[in-house]
Parts: structure tokens; C-alpha cells; sequence
């Protein structure tokens, strides 16, 4: 069997680490900060195209984080994150284009229907974990894209062809191009989503999450209702990653059942691991790993992108097998070691 | 009667397929614990030294001897230049190892032998088994190999010392080690098998589905979906998940009116959970009591 916490245990040790990089919160606070000041000028000193693929990191982090919640924190493996970005993108191109609701409100909806989703998809899996879950999640990515192209929805979801979407002005007259004010949207919404994160996991609920994850026996022993909680961070993790999903087809204006495959959840879940398994600012730096570096190793060589883009991964996996978390618990216990 | 005569040995066709790729997978799976999504792109690429060696003038079966020979001694080389350092590392860092084992196999085939679709001959020819109309002789061929491999492993695993070996490796590491056996080379050397299994069910797919190097993107769902219906832990359970999951593939492609061709892949799938929700280890899967 796969034991799942196995994953945990590789990573109790890093988030436990990052804990100590901050002194206190005062730290944080600062580096929080200043990331976000140089995150606002951004859109200001850069090419156009290039705030696009910024905003997309952005968005590509809210889905990662939704499954660090899962899977780092609760344990659970997934393979169907695809599906839930899926569902979120199409609640917005639908609402936007049959409904002409604001792209500001189809969020919340998505977020709902997200909840509601990955909650009931999380009720039957809970009998299945490790592989037997990977291949539950596995085919809800499959049937992802089948069950988009149906004729019978053809109305609403635009068939193969999937649906256009116009893209939203800056509001109030604001003196941004919309690319920019997209870009500031998706920053204010990774924000209080990567906040809303981090507070998450320090609560009661975020502790059983964790218990559940390193041991289900001795959780349930305590008296934590592991169905209950391991359906909800289902539901949560369903909830982040459509969210990602809505801000990703109104910033790329356009949906389609073929960009929400397996390999897109293969992608979360690269990014994920890339950045640290259970540190949520990890997600930034997975995020930018799955969306930039296939364009460097193109960069390579045309022919074998492929394989350059894996041995990129083969040997960043050899030589930080925590991700960047890993990496950075390495270094900031360096870096403390003079002190001491 | 006859559509669904000819649906099931449809079926049974297209599970023979993905029951040899899920007996690659149930050995990697006993050697490692983990599934090898790379396992389709390692059973492509071994297809394709067999290609190669026919190429440079082999005939059929030195070259079908010399990619077994080539793929069993990648499988090792594999294992130890990539996964015996990560070995004690998390799960998922092993998993995306495999994606980029994948991603490197898949763009190396197609820089060297390119993406268009190549024929490759089957063993004994095509023609209709005995004049019948339903079955043609390589998918007979197909069957049979399917169950002498799996027999072949039966008494590999039940009646050899290093079947034995191997087996109490993965069972139990620690003990294995302390009465003399060598864990990390029974995991190469299920890596090597599973390498080489693989490269048969290559070589017996090919025919099929013409040689390139996305031959097995949809065949490795299956046999994935295949290997966790029989239970992981069991060869024999593979390779029943394999035929019925060709049969049930065909069968609601056939019979239920809203699927069509699209959806088959979805039903099966659904199918197959409903059944693991009720059966969570798979039929055939040994079941765990966890421990405090």
C-alpha cells in the first residue's frame, strides 16, 4: 500500500522548519509586505504579455494551493484538480455568456458549486485512499473533458469549440489597461485566498486536518469526525482550484474542454511537489515552475522539449526531493547557524 | 446474439491489451508500491528498439529476444540512476519523478524515430484464426501470451528462490534484509521485469494500434483502471481487471443509448470506482488492517 503518510512526514519537518525562518510574526509580516509592494509595481515596469503570464502564475497558485490543502495537509491524493478548475471556468463563461452576469459575481458562484462538488465527490472516495484514490480522482479528470463536449449541453458549453468571453474594463475609470486591472483582480483575490490559507491551517480545524493526515486511527481515536473533515477539505480544496479556474478563463477570454485534461492536473500536482509539499508558498514557486519552464526548454530545443523540460525534472527531484520547501530549510538553517 | 458475440470478443480483444500492460504495472507495483505512470512510454519506447533492430535486418524474433534483453536491462538502469536516491523520499516526489521519466521517454522517441505512425508486424500473421470470422490469429497469439506470462510469473513468484526473495522484499524490508537478501537489487530487478513485460505488451500492441510514440496514452488508462480493479497485489487479479475492463468498455459503448463511443472511457471508469467504493483494496487485493 502507499502510505500516505509517508508524504506527511517528508513535510512535518519542512513546514515545521519555515515556522522558525520567520522570528515571530513581525518577520513575516515584513516579508509579506514587501512582496506585495514589488507585486504591485509589477504591472507598471513590464511587457504587457509578460503581466499576463504573471497574473497566470497567480492563478495557477490559487490551484495549487487548493491542493496543498488536500494533499499536503489532509494526506489526500488527487489527480482530478483539472476537473474542479474546469468546473470553475465553465460557471464563469456560462454565467458571462447565456446569463450576461458580471465576471465579479460568477466567484462566488463558482466557489459554491466547487464546495458543493468537491464535498459530494469527497463522500464516496473516502473508502478508497492512496492509489485507489489516485485513480478515483484520475478518472473524474478523464471524464472531464467527455462530459463538456456532450451534445446535450452544446447550448451552454459551446461543444468542442468551447465559448469566448469579452474581457472586463478596469472599473471606475480607473487609468489601467485591462490586462493590468485583470492583473490587480487576480493579485486581491490571491491574497485574501492565500490569507484565508495560511489562518485555515492554524485553526481546529486545520490541526485535525493535519491529525487526519499522520495518522487516521489515532485522529479518530481523539474523537475527530475524519469523514466529515476529509469531505470538507475535499470540498475546500474543490473550492480554491475552481476559483483559479474562474479567474483563469476570464483572463485567457476563452474556454475549452481540451485545455481541462489529465495533463493539467498532472501539472498541479508537478507544481505542487515543486514547491514544497505542505508549505503553502510553495505554490508560487510550483506555479511558476509548471508555467515557465516548458517555455525554456523549448528554448532548448525545439525537438526535445519534452525531454529536457523532464530531465529538468528528474534532476531537480535528485537534488531537492522536498521541493523549494526543502530548499529553503535547508538554507535558513544555514543561515541561523552563526547565531546559535 | 451475434452483436453481442462479436462485442465480447471485441472486448476480450482490447482487454488482452490492457491486461499485459497491467501486469507490468502490478509488477512494478509489487517491486516499488507504486504505480509507474511511465510504464506505457517504457513500453513504447522498448517497441521501438524492436523496430530498430528489425530495421538494421534482424529477423522477427531476435529482435523481439533483443528488445526484451534491452528493456530488462534499461528497467534496472533506471532504477538505480534515478530511483534508488529518492528512495526514502516522499511519495509524490517519486510520482513526479515518473512524470518526468515519461516526458523524457515520450520527446526522445519522437526526435528519434519521429511522430509519424509506423507498421509493425505481429508474430504469426493477422489472418483469421481457422476461418473463423471472429477471431484473428494475432489476437489469439495475444491471449495466449497474455496466459503463459502470467503463469510464467505464477511459478516465478511460488516456486523460485528469488520469486520468494523478491516477494518477502516487498512485504518486509527490514526482515528481508537481515536474513541475507539483497532489498535494493529485487527492486532493480522488478524494475527490469517490469521493463520487460512491458516491452512484450508493446510489441503485441503494436500491430494494433501502429508504432508512435503516443501509441500508449490511452491504453495505460486502462491498464492503470485494470490493475487497481484486480487489486494491485495480485498478477492474476491484472489480468482479469484487463479483460473486464475491455469487455465493459465495449459492452457500454454498445448497449447503453446516451454513451456512444464518446463516453465509453468515462462509463468504464465510473464502473470501475463503484465497484472499488464497494471492494476499496480491488477484488483481488490483499486487505491491510492499519496499526496504531
Amino acid at each position: 500500500m502507499v502510505d500516505l503518510s509517508e508524504i506527511a512526514s517528508g513535510f512535518r519537518h519542512a513546514s515545521g522548519g519555515i515556522v522558525g525562518v520567520g522570528r515571530g510574526r513581525n518577520r513575516q509580516v515584513a516579508i509579506a509586505i514587501e512582496t506585495i509592494a514589488i507585486l504591485a509595481i509589477l504591472p507598471f515596469v513590464l511587457h504587457p504579455f509578460f503581466v499576463f503570464q504573471v497574473t497566470m502564475v497567480l492563478i495557477y497558485a490559487i490551484a495549487i494551493i487548493g491542493l496543498n490543502l488536500l494533499t499536503g495537509f489532509n494526506g489526500q491524493l488527487s489527480l482530478g484538480h483539472a476537473a474542479f478548475y474546469a468546473i470553475g471556468a465553465y460557471t464563469a463563461a456560462i454565467m458571462m455568456n447565456s446569463f450576461g452576469v458580471s465576471y465579479f459575481w460568477t466567484l462566488p458562484a463558482a466557489a459554491v458549486i466547487c464546495f458543493m462538488f468537491g464535498f459530494l465527490f469527497g463522500l464516496p472516495a473516502l473508502r478508497l485512499d492512496g492509489v485507489y484514490l489516485a485513480l478515483a480522482t484520475f478518472a473524474l479528470s478523464v471524464a472531464t473533458p467527455q462530459i463538456l463536449k456532450i451534445h446535450i449541453f452544446e447550448q451552454w458549453t459551446g461543444g468542442v469549440q468551447g465559448l469566448v468571453i469579452a474581457k472586463p474594463d478596469a472599473p471606475l475609470g480607473l487609468p489601467l489597461t485591462q490586462d493590468q486591472w485583470l492583473y490587480f483582480f487576480t493579485l486581491a483575490v490571491t491574497i485574501i485566498m492565500y490569507v484565508a490559507a495560511t489562518n485555515l491551517i492554524r485553526t481546529r480545524t486545520g490541526r485535525a486536518m493535519m491529525a487526519i493526515r499522520d495518522n487516521p486511527l489515532a485522529a479518530r481515536s481523539m474523537g475527530i469526525n475524519n469523514p466529515i473533515y476529509k469531505a470538507v477539505t475535499f470540498g475546500v480544496s474543490g473550492l480554491y482550484t475552481g476559483i483559479a479556474g474562474t479567474l483563469g478563463a476570464i483572463v485567457v477570454q476563452f474556454v475549452a474542454p481540451d485545455s481541462f485534461t489529465i495533463y493539467l492536473s498532472v501539472a498541479f500536482l508537478v507544481g505542487l511537489v515543486v514547491g514544497g509539499v505542505g508549505w503553502l508558498p510553495g505554490a508560487f514557486f510550483g506555479a511558476a515552475f509548471i508555467l515557465f519552464v516548458p517555455n525554456v526548454a523549448e528554448h532548448f530545443s525545439q525537438g526535445l522539449s519534452g525531454a529536457v523540460y523532464g530531465l529538468m525534472l528528474i534532476v531537480l527531484m535528485l537534488v531537492m526531493p522536498g521541493g523549494f520547501a526543502g530548499a529553503v530549510r535547508i538554507v535558513s538553517s544555514f543561515l541561523k547557524k552563526p547565531s546559535v | 446474439m451475434e452483436l453481442l458475440g462479436q462485442q465480447l470478443t471485441a472486448g476480450i480483444a482490447s482487454g488482452t491489451i490492457y491486461a499485459c500492460i497491467a501486469l507490468a504495472l502490478v509488477m512494478i507495483y509489487q517491486a516499488i508500491g507504486h504505480v509507474n505512470f511511465a510504464q506505457g512510454e517504457m513500453a513504447m519506447f522498448s517497441t521501438f528498439i524492436a523496430w530498430q533492430l528489425m530495421r538494421w535486418g534482424l529477423p522477427y524474433w531476435a529482435a523481439f529476444a533483443g528488445a526484451t534483453v534491452i528493456s530488462f536491462a534499461g528497467g534496472v538502469l533506471i532504477d538505480r540512476l534515478m530511483f534508488r536516491p529518492i528512495r526514502t523520499a516522499a511519495v509524490l516526489t517519486q510520482i513526479v519523478m515518473f512524470v518526468g521519466l515519461l516526458a523524457v521517454l515520450n520527446s526522445a522517441a519522437g526526435f528519434i524515430w519521429d511522430f509519424t505512425s509506423k507498421p509493425f508486424p505481429p508474430p504469426f500473421g493477422a489472418d483469421p484464426l481457422l476461418g473463423s470470422r471472429l477471431v484473428s490469429t494475432h489476437q489469439a497469439t495475444m491471449v495466449v501470451a497474455t496466459f503463459l506470462l502470467l503463469v510464467l510469473l505464477y511459478v516465478f513468484f511460488r516456486n523460485t528462490r528469488v520469486g520468494l526473495a523478491m516477494q518477502s522484499a516487498t512485504e518486509d524490508p527490514v526482515s528481508a534484509r537481515l536474513v541475507g537478501i539483497r532489498v535494493e537489487w529485487m527492486i532493480a530487478l522488478g524494475w527490469g521485469m517490469a521493463a520487460a513485460i512491458g516491452a512484450i505488451a508493446g510489441m503485441l500492441i503494436a500491430p494494433v494500434v501502429f508504432l508512435e510514440p503516443n501509441m500508449m496514452r490511452g491504453i495505460l488508462l486502462y491498464g492503470f483502471a485494470a490493475a487497481v480493479l484486480g487489486g494491485l497485489s495480485s498478477p492474476g487479479g491484472a489480468v482479469f481487471g484487463g479483460f473486464a475492463v475491455g469487455i465493459i468498455e465495449n459492452l457500454a459503448g454498445t448497449y447503453i443509448p446516451v454513451v456512444g463511443g464518446e463516453l465509453k472511457l468515462t462509463i468504464a471508469l465510473f464502473i470501475i470506482i463503484s465497484v472499488l467504493v464497494v471492494r476499496p483494496t480491488g477484488l483481488f487485493g490483499a486487505t491491510h488492517t492499519p496499526r496504531v
